[in-house]
């Protein structure tokens, strides 16, 4: 007797506005791309570079949601662990896949001290973990200019002349990665009808999917789970709830930050000051146009995700050019729609967490009625 | 000893720790050549900037909606109150009252749909109304370049069409309230005395309104919701109310803000503006779900005396500009103490 009597149509909105984000872009997608221009096999090889660039850095977000601390706005930590471990390596002069696996390397302890610390700082900000991460994005984000801007090659030592500012210390704004660029893509690089298949990243990323889907039948990942759902019950059953919400956070950091190598190798460049800020935004707006919500998400809404996602992103300047006459006013729109997905998933997301209060309400009240009409 | 410890506990650690650190800052500008009273009057100009800014938090956190991170939304409204009234054609002082007018339905209008959609959301408010923020930005810079604005002023000169990133305020509203009654002593210190009149005038108004029925009310709703609808207050409408007095605010802030700095900026300009008025507030003293007028008053004098006096003083001191990872570290270390503090964890 746990099904709720509703009519079809209550069933039918209940349905479609669970899936209301990615049918949302999926339109956008169906309208740009005619608009755009852009031929199929471009837009083709276009998504399989974004889904072996992004992918990493998605997956990096699902374990924190497990453990019911919504999006880990705070992934922006491990991505400066990482960027600093590949300013090491490219002073040291290490390329190709040593260079990338000492960065990944050297960023791990970063990461795990940095995502310790938000750890601790949302376990005393309960209720309120994600504007908390937020936050803490920002703030680190300081402490990160300072090493990097003002401590590296002053008081870090970095030799390199191609990396430090001509006045002596601190890191130039752009860092050319160019040993490392597509070290890992091109291992394995097939063509598949004219399109180019980085097959040895995508091994890393299936590896990966792998872990997390093996990583929730663990002990630990029982417990995240038992503690997202109700925090309460799992420490009345012996969970230390404090230390598996933290260790959900340090191992999302850590993924995080070589996640974010991965990106970088395949980008080759690395914005000293500016790639972290943007990766949160733009890694939490694909995972949510996927489908996910702040406390569910699959594996599956990662791939769907980074494909309408960045579909949208590729196609709608071009199609704001020959829409209206302004690439610029497609520029806006795909940042406009960045925001505006998250927004809507965030609100949707209370907006529901009340209907279903009010669901069990209705069910309860059904079961009593029920129960008088039997007597 | 107690009562020293007692004084201390209510004014809180950060904030003594600012203020001595902002003091010390008044204290070696001198002796590394920076002056004085340029900077204070520079701190005091900057006060008056940001001021209302930050008094725009005030109603939302007595109402309970939590800091107002959706601040842009405000911003926005006084945007486009400030370009209509140039595009009006009106001159001088009267576009800045034209400015005020026109900006009042935009807020009124944005604020009513912003406090609906919070009160949908109850607990999760300010994450929402961070994005709401963003989002209203973006979608706004379509909007820049869509709107059929043609005063030459404000457009790209080759196209004839869009709106400029920055619009000058020279000719129409620049300087209106800061040269009211200006008083100049020495060669480096001005007092916009109208600028901070303007100020004292919109405190006093939330001030008097905090203690009408509706506004004690409105602090009710804050600190007891329960109690609140027991006591029968509608409190969805309560909130949207405050929600609409914020929005307000926050565009006359931006309007004062415009006529002391001299540029409307558009597109991506107000994207951050809502981080430093929250810091602000906080490091006056309030805390997520309580503000008053002096937390407003302090707050933004010690934040805006830091932002000051930092760059010139650090400069000279040890010869780089650090005072942008100073800003963002103090601020955004302000949030997360105000965030984390354990007595309003529970809401």
């Amino acid at each position: 007797m746990n099904v709720l009597k509703e009519t079809r149509g209550e069933k039918f909105f209940r349905v479609l506005e669970k899936n209301a984000v990615p049918i949302l872009f999926l339109a956008i997608c169906a309208i740009g791309i005619p608009f755009s221009g852009y031929s199929l096999n471009y837009l083709g090889q276009e998504v399989i570079t974004r889904i072996s660039r992004n992918s990493f850095l998605i997956i990096a977000l699902l374990v924190p949601i497990m453990a019911g601390m919504g999006l880990n706005f705070g992934m922006t930590l491990g991505a400066m662990a990482g960027q600093i471990g590949l300013i090491f390596i490219t002073d040291w002069g290490i390329g190709g896949i040593p260079g990338m696996v000492l960065a990944m390397i050297l960023s791990t302890p970063i990461s795990a001290f940095l995502g310790w610390m938000c750890g601790k700082i949302l376990n005393m900000a309960k209720g309120r973990e994600m504007v908390t991460s937020y936050i803490i994005g920002f703030f680190i984000n300081g402490l990160y200019q300072l090493i990097v801007l003002y401590g590296m090659g002053a008081v870090i030592p970095i030799k390199s002349p191609a990396l430090i500012l001509p006045r002596g210390y601190g890191i130039r704004n752009t860092v050319n990665l160019i040993s490392l660029r597509k070290s890992l893509d091109n291992i394995w690089a097939i063509k598949v009808f004219g399109l180019s298949v980085p097959v040895m990243t995508l091994i890393v990323i299936a590896l990966l999917c792998v872990f997390i889907v093996w990583f929730r039948k663990t002990k630990l990942g029982q417990d995240m789970r038992a503690v997202g759902q109700d925090m309460e019950v799992a420490r009345a059953a012996g969970i230390k709830v404090e230390h598996t919400r933290i260790v959900s956070i340090v191992i999302s950091t850590i993924l995080a930050g070589y996640g974010m190598i991965l990106y970088l190798q395949n980008i080759g460049t690395l914005n000293t000051y500016n790639s972290h800020m943007q990766i949160g935004m733009f890694s939490i707006a694909a995972l949510l146009v996927g489908g996910a919500t702040v406390n569910r998400a699959g594996i599956g809404n990662v791939f769907l995700g980074v494909t309408l996602f960045h579909l949208m992103f590729i196609v709608s300047p071009m199609a704001g050019k020959n829409l209206i006459g302004q690439a610029q006013l497609g520029e806006y729109f795909r940042v406009f729609v960045s925001y505006g997905v998250i927004t809507i998933a965030l609100v949707l997301y209370e907006v529901r967490k009340r209907r279903d209060k009010a669901r069990v309400g209705r069910l309860l009240a059904q079961d009593q009625t029920d129960v008088k009409e039997v007597k | 000893m107690i009562r020293v410890r007692q004084l201390i506990k209510s004014f809180g650690w950060p904030r003594i720790i600012i203020a001595l650190f902002l003091l010390s800052l008044f204290i070696i500008a001198p002796m590394v050549g920076v002056k004085v009273s340029s900077s204070l009057s520079d701190t005091i100009a900057r006060f008056g900037m940001n001021g209302i800014m930050v008094l725009a938090m005030v109603p939302m956190v007595h109402s309970g909606c939590g800091l107002n991170f959706g601040l842009p939304l405000g911003i926005i409204a006084g945007l486009l109150g400030g370009t209509l009234s140039i595009q009006f054609g009106f001159l001088g002082g009267s576009s800045f009252i034209m400015a005020v007018l026109l900006t009042t339905p935009f807020a009124v209008l944005f604020g009513f749909g912003y406090g609906k959609l919070l009160n949908k959301v109850k607990g999760g408010e300010m994450m929402i109304a961070t994005y709401v923020g963003f989002s209203s930005v973006a979608f706004m810079c379509m909007m820049w370049l869509l709107l059929p604005y043609t005063s030459p002023t404000m457009v790209w000169g080759y196209t004839g069409s869009g709106l400029r990133t920055t619009i000058s305020t020279e000719g129409f509203y620049l300087h209106v309230l800061n040269d009211f009654l200006k008083v100049q002593i020495g060669e480096n210190f001005s007092f916009p005395t109208g600028m901070m009149l303007f100020f004292a005038l919109m405190a006093f108004i939330v001030w008097a309104f905090l203690h009408t029925k509706t506004g004690t009310a409105m602090t009710a709703v804050g600190s007891n919701p329960v109690f609140a609808r027991a006591s029968g207050i509608n409190i969805d409408r309560t909130r949207t109310l405050s929600v609409i007095m914020s929005t307000w605010l926050g565009a006359i802030g931006i309007l004062v803000y415009q006529q002391s700095f001299g540029f409307i900026q558009l597109y991506m300009g107000p994207f951050y503006m809502a981080l430093p008025a929250v810091s602000a507030i906080l490091i006056g003293g309030a805390s997520v779900n309580k503000a008053t007028i002096t937390n407003v008053v302090v707050g933004t004098f010690l934040f805006q005396g830091i932002l000051t006096m930092t760059p010139s003083v650090m400069n000279s001191l040890i010869h780089t500009d650090m005072s942008e990872v100073i800003r963002i570290v103090v601020s955004n270390g302000m949030i997360l103490y105000a965030l984390t503090r354990k007595s309003e964890a529970t809401r």
